[in-house]
C-alpha cells in the first residue's frame, strides 16, 4: 500500500506573527518557514506504518511554489520515498487543496492520505474532510492512535468527550492530532541522501482543478489585548478580591 | 432574508450547550432559524432544542444510522436538505469541526470557520494564526454558506421557547465504510470543562500526579471543573483531554484560575476569553501575570489550603 501525506509549507511556530499595520495580512518577511507541525506528525506515523510493514511507499506532496521544495526536501529527509510538488503561485483555499489532493489520489491510489489535523496559519481544520467527502471514503480526524490491520484502520480520536474509536474500511483520509508520535530528527546524512530521491513537479494546471466558491479575505487585525490586572499579597486577599467581584 | 439552518450536538439523550451558542450567533446573522436534529431516536433533543430562544422549527430525523455520530453518515443528509438555507451553522467543536468541512465540500463551497462575530448577513470574523490575527471573511453571493461558531466568542441563547418539531424521513444513502466502536471519558464526575462557569488548571508547578488532587479538590470544593498546562499533560499528571490551549481546549469560564502554569503563549490562546483570569505563581516573571487581572506570586502548596480556608 501507498501513503500519500499533505505537508504545507507554514510560519514555524516558534515565530510570532504580528498584524502588518495597514491590516494587509501578516508580516512574514525573512521568517523561518517550516512544515506544517501536525503535518510533520502525518508524515511520521505514515513513515512508522512503513517501518512496520503495513505500507510499502510513503509519498510526500505539497502544493506552492518553489519555494516550499525546501520543506518537500526535509519531508524526504525524514524518509519519505518521493515528493510531489502540485505548482502555483495562487494561494489556493481548503477546497481547491482537497481537490488536488484528490486528483494526486486519483493518479496514485493511495491506502492511505494522511494530513494534519489543521495549518497553524490559516487554522482552517477543513482539507482532510474535504478530500475525504470528495473521494466519498472514510475520515478519521484528530488522530491519537491509528493501527492498520489488512484492509481497514482502527484511529483513537481525541474528541472534546474524551477519546473515541472508529474503524474504517481503507482507502481512508487520516488527520493528525499533536499526541499521535513524536516526529524524527533529521540526520545530516539523510538530507545528502534527500537531494537524490525524486522529486516530481506538476503544473497545479495539469490537474484541471477548479479554484472557484473562495471565501473573500478583506482584513487583518491584531487581536483585542487584556487590560494588565492587579497583585495581591495574599490567598486571604485574593478571596476577598474575589468576592468582591462576586465570582465566589 | 437568511434562512439558517442549525446541526444540533448532542449525545442522543441530551443536547450539547453549544446548539444554544450557534443559536445566538445565528441571531446576530439575522433570519429565520432551525435546528436539524439527527438521531436514532431524537425526541427527547429535539424538545430541548425547540426550547431555545429564536428558534423557529426543529427538524427531527430518525434513523438507526444515526445512532453514533460519524461524520461520513451524516454529512450526505445534510447536504440532502441544504437547498432550502442559505446558512448551515454548526459549533466550532470536535463535532462540528469533524462534520461541517464534509457537508461544505460536497455542497462544493469553503467554510467559514471559527466565527467570532457577524459583520453581515455574509460577512464574518474569524480568528488566524492562533489567535494572532483576526481577518474578516465574507461569502460571495450564490454560494451556501457552511460555517463552524466559536463557542468561546458567543454566550447561549435563552430558554423559554416552544417551538414547532417536524419530523423527516432520512433520504440520503449512508455510507457503511466507517464504523463507531466507542468512546472513553476520563474527567469523572466533574462539570465539562468547555462548559463550565469556574475553571481550576494546574501545570508543571504542581510535580505530579499526586500533587494534582490538590487541584481537584479545590475545583470540586468551588463546582469547577480542572483543566491543565500541556507541560502538566505531557508530564503525565492528568489525562490529555483536560488540556487548555491552542492545541487543547478554547473556553471562556467566567473565572479561570491558574496553578502554577508559566502562561505559554499557546496556553494562553486558551484562555484569552475567560472572564477574569486568576494565575498563582512562584516565579514573579512568568508571563502568565501579564495577562492575568488578578496575580498572587507564591508557593501554591501553601496558597491552595489557605483559598480553601478562606472561602
Amino acid at each position: 500500500m501507498k501513503i500519500l501525506v499533505g505537508i504545507k509549507r507554514v510560519v514555524d511556530y516558534n515565530v510570532r506573527v504580528r498584524v502588518k499595520p495597514d491590516g494587509s495580512g501578516v508580516d512574514l518577511d525573512g521568517a523561518k518557514m517550516s512544515i506544517n507541525p501536525f503535518d510533520e506528525i502525518a508524515l511520521e506515523e505514515a513513515l512508522r506504518l512503513r517501518e512496520a510493514g503495513k505500507a510499502a511507499e510513503v509519498i510526500v506532496v505539497s502544493i506552492g511554489p518553489n519555494a516550499c521544495q525546501q520543506q518537500l526536501r526535509t519531508g524526504l529527509a525524514m524518509g519519505a520515498d518521493r515528493a510531489i510538488q502540485v505548482d502555483t503561485e495562487e494561494r489556493l483555499q481548503p477546497l481547491a487543496v482537497a481537490r488536488t489532493f484528490l486528483a494526486i489520489a486519483e493518479k496514485e491510489q493511495p491506502g492511505l492520505f494522511i494530513v494534519g489535523k489543521q495549518a497553524i496559519d490559516d487554522d482552517n481544520s477543513q482539507t482532510g474532510q474535504m478530500l475525504a467527502a470528495l473521494w466519498n471514503r472514510p475520515q478519521a480526524t484528530f488522530a491519537s492512535e491509528v493501527q492498520v490491520e489488512g484492509d481497514t484502520a482502527t484511529v483513537t480520536r481525541e474528541v472534546d468527550a474524551g477519546l473515541e474509536t472508529i474503524e474504517i474500511d481503507l482507502p481512508a483520509v487520516i488527520t493528525t492530532d499533536l499526541r499521535l508520535n513524536e516526529p524524527r530528527f533529521v540526520k545530516l546524512p539523510d538530507i545528502m541522501k534527500a537531494k537524490r530521491k525524486p522529486l516530481e513537479v506538476i503544473p497545479l494546471s495539469d490537474l484541471g482543478v477548479a479554484n472557484d466558491n473562495t471565501l473573500e479575505i478583506e482584513h487583518f487585525a491584531p487581536p483585542a489585548t487584556r487590560e494588565k490586572g492587579i497583585m495581591v499579597d495574599s490567598a486571604e486577599a485574593l478571596v476577598t478580591e474575589l468576592k468582591n467581584r462576586g465570582l465566589l | 432574508m437568511s434562512k439558517i439552518l442549525i446541526i444540533a450536538e448532542h449525545n442522543g439523550t441530551e443536547l450539547n450547550n453549544a446548539t444554544a451558542k450557534c443559536v445566538s450567533c445565528a441571531a446576530a446573522t439575522e433570519g429565520s432559524i432551525h435546528i436539524l436534529v439527527l438521531a436514532a431516536d431524537g425526541a427527547a433533543v429535539a424538545a430541548q432544542a425547540a426550547g431555545i430562544a429564536g428558534v423557529e422549527e426543529v427538524i427531527s430525523i430518525n434513523h438507526a444510522n444515526f445512532a453514533q455520530v460519524l461524520a461520513a453518515t451524516q454529512a450526505p443528509e445534510i447536504a440532502a436538505i441544504a437547498a432550502d438555507y442559505s446558512h448551515i451553522y454548526g459549533p466550532s467543536s470536535t463535532f462540528g469541526r469533524d462534520l461541517m468541512p464534509r457537508v461544505a465540500a460536497l455542497l462544493g463551497v469553503n467554510q467559514v470557520a471559527d466565527i467570532m462575530s457577524v459583520k453581515g448577513p455574509r460577512s464574518f470574523q474569524r480568528p488566524v494564526y492562533a489567535g494572532n490575527a483576526i481577518i474578516d471573511v465574507s461569502v460571495p453571493e450564490g454560494m451556501t454558506i457552511v460555517a463552524t461558531i466559536r463557542m468561546a466568542s458567543w454566550a447561549a441563547a435563552e430558554g423559554g421557547n416552544s417551538a414547532a418539531v417536524s419530523k423527516r424521513e432520512a433520504s440520503a444513502e449512508t455510507p457503511t465504510h466507517s464504523r463507531y466502536i466507542g468512546l472513553k471519558t476520563e474527567g469523572g464526575d466533574l462539570p465539562d470543562l468547555q462548559s463550565a462557569n469556574r475553571v481550576i488548571a494546574g501545570g508543571r508547578g504542581l510535580g505530579s500526579e499526586e500533587n494534582f488532587q490538590l487541584i481537584y479538590q479545590l475545583a470540586s470544593k468551588l463546582g469547577a471543573g480542572v483543566g491543565a498546562s500541556r507541560a502538566a499533560v505531557d508530564a503525565g499528571y492528568v489525562p490529555n483531554d483536560m488540556q487548555v490551549g491552542q492545541t487543547g481546549k478554547i473556553i471562556s469560564p467566567d473565572l479561570y484560575m491558574a496553578f502554577g502554569i508559566s502562561g505559554a503563549i499557546q496556553h494562553v490562546t486558551g484562555i484569552k476569553d475567560a472572564g477574569t483570569i486568576v494565575a498563582i505563581n512562584k516565579d514573579a516573571e512568568a508571563p502568565i501575570f501579564e495577562v492575568a487581572d488578578i496575580g498572587l506570586v507564591g508557593d501554591l502548596f501553601s496558597i491552595i489550603p489557605e483559598i480553601e480556608a478562606a472561602i
